[in-house]
């Protein structure tokens, strides 16, 4: 794991991606830190990371996008699958490298606050929680992108997949005061996500007949629930879409409680992304 | 060293792969031919652990390639049809990157570097990127990989393909070079290349292996007894009433036909074509009737390749 941690790492800092990653970052979140907290004069640092969680929209898709879409283009990934080497090792060592990338300019942000308690009272627990939450989004968000650079060789596809994957993640609570909170609705959302859990093990595991009768198996599920006790159901859809929000759990954070369950639960998709990552390599090697 | 037993792959309905089994045990340059679309590099893919397979086992000194992959993918090097090489990186980088996957560290790690690009000769272009490289450069750089973590048996798919001739003459020649201290297995689709590097040559078709045997040793054993043409200054009947009664003639075919000239072509069914070909010039003299044209005509591997790999037999 640790030479493909390294090699990843050098080719980061080799190229301009590294560069140009830390110089976007450092540059949203300096015009965030100019415009609070030197024009506007707020002490609170975690108002800017609020701002600047925007920027992961952008940011953690095309960080994320090459990671093994570029592999399967150069057909480098041959090259992994004879070394003696894991798949597991593969993915954490290239999502370690990820993680190191993003640290380093999270080390400089880090600063700031410190910078900003010398000229007022700047209360320091908040900012670096919310720091700490940042990073946790921006590592979610990286695993989800490692996962959808699994799924093509194109870049510009994985770029573009994530881009809409995230930014209907950071909208999914504003858009689920417009959803139907009627059962109804609610069995017609879950009949439709159990449909693309079946194409999703489909697509992983290659067999079809696994994902069809999986999606089939919880569509009934969701119908016979449906049909059985319809009060559980009324407003399911928008709790659903409001649970999985990456970005809502972040903002616990910036409103200054630190919450063990969104650390949790940031946790728990990285490990699940990461875990559907692998996966997706394994597949190759048996289609 | 290697041991195939019953390796199957299917794609679908599609059987890449049959119930390939073969064991290769010494050292030497070992070809693995066949055409396209055979199964071979299906065959290389599983052997490395690049693919599954649906079913059967390969082993490499006696690791399973799937129970104990990392053991087992130690002792190969593999460079498949496309070298996967990193464009943006020297060779120098990528070989670190090869080596420390492999386990090596420290001097190890720089001594087999070095040892590598020595026997590879790409020295000289240690340090430029790789993307500026030739193509016959960047296939060394991919054997240069290949040889890295001294492996046992080294798997090159393909080779020589889409080189000039001069770079398709230094790759044999370095594979040769290869073959003298470990295992080499070479897939290609070209008769001769692989008839001047192999000590030995699997035959596959179809997914099934039809012949595993050195060169010469093939040709003895498949060979067809052959053919002798003869133009003689006669007409084909006459020709022929004179071949006909010869023994060891198994058909006569009369490729042209006039008043003063003809043209037979006589297969042989006697081991001794040579025996033959004298008797006919014996019969031809002693009748007073002049031969302009004796021609032997030996099969060829390439005969025994074609036949092997259009017929369904099975070594």
């Amino acid at each position: 794991m640790s030479a493909i941690f390294t090699h990843e790492l050098r080719s980061y800092f080799h190229s301009l991606t590294a560069w140009v990653f830390a110089a976007f970052l450092l540059c949203f979140v300096g015009i965030g830190a100019m415009m609070y907290n030197i024009q506007a004069a707020v002490s609170n640092f975690e108002y800017v990371l609020s701002l600047s969680s925007l920027a992961f929209v952008v940011i953690a898709p095309i960080l994320a996008m090459r990671v093994l879409a570029e592999e399967r283009r150069q057909k480098t990934d041959q090259l992994l699958y004879a070394l003696p080497v894991s798949t597991t090792e593969v993915i954490l060592g290239k999502y370690a490298a990820l993680l190191v990338l993003y640290l380093v300019p999270l080390a400089i942000i880090a600063v700031y606050p410190l910078i900003f308690a010398r000229f007022g009272e700047v209360y320091l627990p908040t900012s670096y929680g919310s720091l700490f939450a940042f990073f946790l989004l921006g590592a979610a968000l990286l695993a989800v992108g490692v996962f959808i650079s699994s799924l093509t060789d194109n870049q510009g596809l994985a770029a573009g997949i994530g881009i809409a994957v995230i930014l209907f993640n950071y909208y999914s609570v504003s858009l689920s005061e417009y959803m139907s909170s009627s059962a109804l609705g609610s069995v017609i959302a879950l009949v439709a996500i159990s449909c693309a859990a079946g194409l999703l093990l489909k697509l992983l595991t290659g067999n079809g007949t696994l994902g069809y009768w999986t999606g089939f198996g919880l569509s009934a599920a969701s119908i016979a629930l449906y049909n059985l006790d319809r009060e559980a159901l009324e407003g399911l859809l928008p709790e659903i879409m409001s649970a999985l929000s990456l970005f809502e759990r972040f903002y616990v954070f910036v409103n200054g409680v630190f919450d063990v369950k969104a650390v949790v639960f940031d946790l728990s998709v990285i490990g699940f992304f990461l875990f559907l990552s692998v996966q997706s390599l394994e597949k190759r090697r048996y289609n | 060293m290697l041991q195939v037993e019953h390796l199957t792959r299917r794609y679908g309905k599609v059987t890449a792969v049959d119930d390939l089994s073969f064991e290769i045990s010494d050292d030497g340059v070992y070809g693995f031919l066949g055409p396209n679309g055979a199964g071979k590099s299906t065959t290389m893919n599983i052997m490395t652990g690049c693919l599954s397979a649906t079913s059967g086992t390969v082993r490499i000194s006696g690791y399973d390639i799937y129970e104990q992959p990392k053991e087992a993918k130690r002792r190969i090097g593999y460079l498949p049809e496309q070298p996967p090489l990193y464009l943006g990186e020297t060779p120098a980088e990528y070989l670190r990157f090869v080596g420390e996957a492999k386990g090596l560290r420290g001097d190890a790690l720089r001594r087999e570097i070095e040892d590598a690009i020595e026997e590879t000769g790409i020295g000289e272009m240690r340090s430029r990127r790789i993307d500026a490289l030739s193509k016959g450069y960047r296939q060394r750089v991919g054997i240069a990989q290949a040889l890295l973590g001294e492996p046992e048996i080294v798997i090159l798919d393909e080779p020589t393909v889409g080189l000039d001739p001069l770079q398709i003459l230094e790759i044999r020649s370095l594979i040769s070079a290869l073959g003298r201290s470990r295992t080499v297995l070479i897939s290609s689709h070209i008769l001769s290349e692989v008839q001047t590097m192999c000590s030995k040559i699997l035959i596959i078709a179809h997914g099934k292996l039809v012949a595993f045997d050195a060169p010469e040793k093939l040709e003895e054993r498949l060979a067809a007894p052959g053919e002798i043409t003869i133009t003689a200054e006669t007409d084909a009947q006459r020709a022929r009433a004179l071949v006909e009664a010869l023994p060891g003639v198994a058909g006569i075919t009369v490729r042209a036909d006039g008043p003063d000239r003809s043209q037979l072509a006589v297969a042989s069914g006697t081991e001794d074509i040579y025996a033959l070909s004298q008797a006919i010039f014996q019969t031809f003299a002693s009748s007073g009737c002049a031969l302009c044209e004796l021609g032997v005509k030996k099969p060829s591997l390439e005969d025994i390749f074609l036949e092997l790999t259009e017929g369904g037999e099975t070594a």
